[in-house]
């Protein structure tokens, strides 16, 4: 091979300038494997005709270091995380944009690899890429690849989430065990190996959430347990509703290896981020419903009840009954966070 | 499990009661620490039994000259920081570590292993890694000096903080803390030194010492262990960490750190100087030694900070007594090291106790 053919298969600058390279690198590479049907010339914006008004729009980065993880890379997550910002407030995914920023001297094999991942978690998830930007910057102004995907749902009508909508009584679920990812990308990272394979729980939850939310009424709110972990999660919904939290430790599910690496390494493993599971907190009344149609679910087989809202209070704790029987309060976590892991 | 812990209790219990008064023990080491209020222990401990915190956490106890001796170092251009995460955010003079400052001289490492290659792949620089810990990080270091000494590194160099755990349980019962009862040993630094270290005290100062793993039920046990000897009128050394704590302990890695290192005079917060509580490079590795490179004194004293950590650290004040704690020092404004570390006593008392 010569060394001019050795540099096409790379990211070049050229690649984000607007040219005949830019060009090629939409059409060929990324246009082709996302297998999208699209109009002959490619326009400005999307065009995209909703059958409700009633629509719900999030956006979010993706800078996940290594970019291939056991259980997903950053592609799938790029899919995923927008989808599950969608999903836990009560929408159906309908269209995604999606906008790469690479770093030069990237191998387009990488970035073919990550456009199939992309691709393939959109059409099983049914949803749409229908616009999107590729920048090219120069090497060591971005690590490899940077995506941000935007995404556009409607919001089920049976769908009325909110933090006021939240009420002391109400019970808290959890859709599955807590820490895969962050620890799964953790020790890669830092290539602890394990006897136990460790694998991210990246998935799109969207398919569950929206069987929750036509099956059942009193679901009040939703939230996906990223960064920051379960631990941030039932802090946000404490100061933002003023209600304590209680929970309890022997209905959290944690995976053994999960737990072992996070003591291994230190870690508080409520702190530690997710990417396929969901927080609900539900009336008292639907909550063994909710739970149901969970463990129906492929994602939410090991859904528990985790706890309840307990009363009003002027400072507001989440409060854990721990597996010996004492207590501890579970703090919103400091902010320095394990390093890129979305 | 309940049974268990439901035994351990009523030992613990009989005990308060056949004493008549409080009981005191001292877990030694950060990680006890915060388990314990991770796991929620305290709650489940009779009333009568009171926990102190030790001087066990390796960012604690560093004193704060030589924070500050890092901090100057960090200001060179000549020199490169190599440092495990806790370090830091260690406040010192005009700042620490993590200020703006310094980013471009300071490395987070994840061992001592780290620091030699930076050392090999930055040779414009000189490394100077931040030597911290007890004896559960000393053989890493010594093996980092040896590898610099044989393959000729340098720009390789350590600010040795190295600690010794025994002479610093000694120095609490010789007069600084008088009140405690008995020690939860710490199971990482017994798993080097074996528990055969802590014969003395159990001897001499009669005070039970008893090594506990990190699981709840360890450690609960550990303190059911401590409580039995006590209301037995017994002081006498015990593992419940069999399977990790031998009682001659790691020899192989007991040899590495005396093969490169001496006992030296050390300074500690709170407890001021120690004999023979430190680890010094030997004289064949001294153009290793940062001390020695840039001129620093180990013993400097230095000004304090108004935080009461070392206080905190002997066990003679609870976090809360402090005038600064979650008031003027919090874990996103730490003003003593204890506060900063994920294994400090503030810390860990301002993320898990109730505070209503």
């Amino acid at each position: 091979m010569t060394a001019a053919m050795a540099e096409t298969k790379k990211i070049l600058l050229a690649h984000g300038g607007g040219g005949q390279l830019a060009d090629e690198l939409i059409r060929k590479t990324i246009l082709a494997r996302l297998g999208e049907k699209r109009p002959e010339g490619l326009e400005d914006s999307a065009k995209i005709n909703l059958s409700s008004k009633s629509i719900c729009f999030t956006t979010d980065s993706y800078v996940v270091k290594p970019l291939f993880f056991n259980g997903g890379d950053i592609g799938k997550l790029a899919v995923c995380g927008t989808l599950n910002d969608l999903a836990v407030a009560g929408a159906i995914p309908v269209a995604l944009s999606l906008s790469f920023i690479i770093e030069t001297g990237l191998e387009i094999d990488i970035l073919e690899k990550i456009i199939d991942s992309i691709a393939k978690t959109a059409r099983q998830n049914n949803v749409h890429i229908v616009t999107g930007d590729t920048k090219t910057v120069d090497a060591g102004q971005a690590d490899k690849i940077f995506i941000n995907t935007a995404g556009i749902g409607i919001r089920l009508k049976t769908a009325d989430l909110g933090f006021d909508k939240i009420k002391p009584g109400d019970k808290i679920i959890l859709s599955g065990s807590i820490g895969d990812h962050g620890i799964t990308i953790l020790s890669e990272r830092q290539d602890i190996k394990f006897q136990t394979t460790l694998k991210s729980d990246c998935a799109a939850v969207s398919g569950l959430t929206s069987k929750i939310l036509t099956g059942t009424t009193g679901v009040r709110f939703m939230r996906d347990p990223t960064r920051g972990g379960l631990a941030a999660t039932l802090n946000e919904i404490c100061r933002q509703t003023g209600l304590d939290i209680e929970i309890k430790q022997s209905q959290i599910p944690v995976k053994p290896a999960v737990q072992a690496a996070a003591d291994m390494l230190g870690f508080d493993v409520l702190e530690i981020a997710n990417e396929g599971k969901f927080v609900a907190v539900v009336s008292p009344a639907c909550a063994e419903k909710v739970l149901r149609i969970c463990k129906k679910h492929p994602l939410g087989k090991k859904a528990k009840i985790i706890g309840q809202i307990t009363g009003a209070s002027d400072t507001p704790l989440v409060e854990m009954e721990t597996i010996i029987g004492g207590r501890r309060i579970v703090q919103m976590p400091y902010g320095r966070e394990l390093p890129r892991i979305c | 499990m309940l049974e268990r812990i439901y035994k351990a209790q009523t030992i613990m219990a009989n005990a308060c009661k056949k004493l008549g008064r409080q009981i005191n023990i001292m877990e030694v080491c950060g990680t006890h620490t915060v388990s314990i209020f991770r796991n929620g222990i305290r709650w489940t401990l009779p009333d009568g039994l009171n926990l102190l915190s030790g001087p066990g956490c390796p960012v604690c106890v560093t004193d704060q000259a030589y924070i500050d001796a890092i901090l100057s170092l960090a200001q060179r251009d000549d020199c490169l920081i190599a440092t495990y995460g806790d370090m830091i955010r260690v406040p010192g003079k005009g700042g620490s570590l993590e200020t703006d400052a310094f980013k471009n001289n300071v490395r987070i490492v994840l061992s001592s292993e780290d620091a030699l290659q930076l050392a090999r792949d930055n040779k414009e620089k000189i490394v100077v890694f931040v030597a911290v810990g007890f004896e559960t990080t000393a053989p890493a270091t010594a093996v980092a000096v040896k590898e610099a000494s044989k393959e000729n590194i340098d720009n390789f160099c350590i600010l040795c903080g190295h600690k010794l755990v025994v002479p610093a349980m000694e120095t609490l019962l010789s007069g600084k803390n008088d009140k405690i009862d008995g020690f939860l040993c710490p199971g990482h630094v017994s798993t080097i030194i074996g528990y055969g270290a802590f014969e003395n005290i159990a001897k001499q100062y009669r005070r039970p010492c008893v090594v506990a793993g990190f699981e709840p039920m360890q450690i609960i046990e550990g303190l059911a262990e401590i409580c039995r000897q006590l209301a037995e009128g017994e002081s006498s050394v015990k593992s419940v960490y069999t399977a990790a704590v031998c009682e001659k302990g790691n020899q192989k890695a007991q040899k590495i750190i005396k093969d490169c290192f001496d006992h030296a005079q050390g300074r500690w917060r709170g407890l001021g100087n120690i004999d023979k509580s430190t680890l010094k490079l030997k004289k064949q590795y001294s153009r290793f030694d940062a001390y020695i490179r840039f001129g620093i004194d180990p013993l400097a004293k230095s000004d304090e900070s108004g935080c009461r950590c070392g206080d905190v650290l002997c066990g003679l004040i609870k976090p809360a007594d402090c005038p600064l704690f979650a008031k003027d020092c919090t874990p996103t404004k730490p003003v003593g090291p204890c506060m900063v570390s994920s294994e400090g006593t503030c810390a860990a008392y301002y993320k898990y106790e109730r505070r209503k």
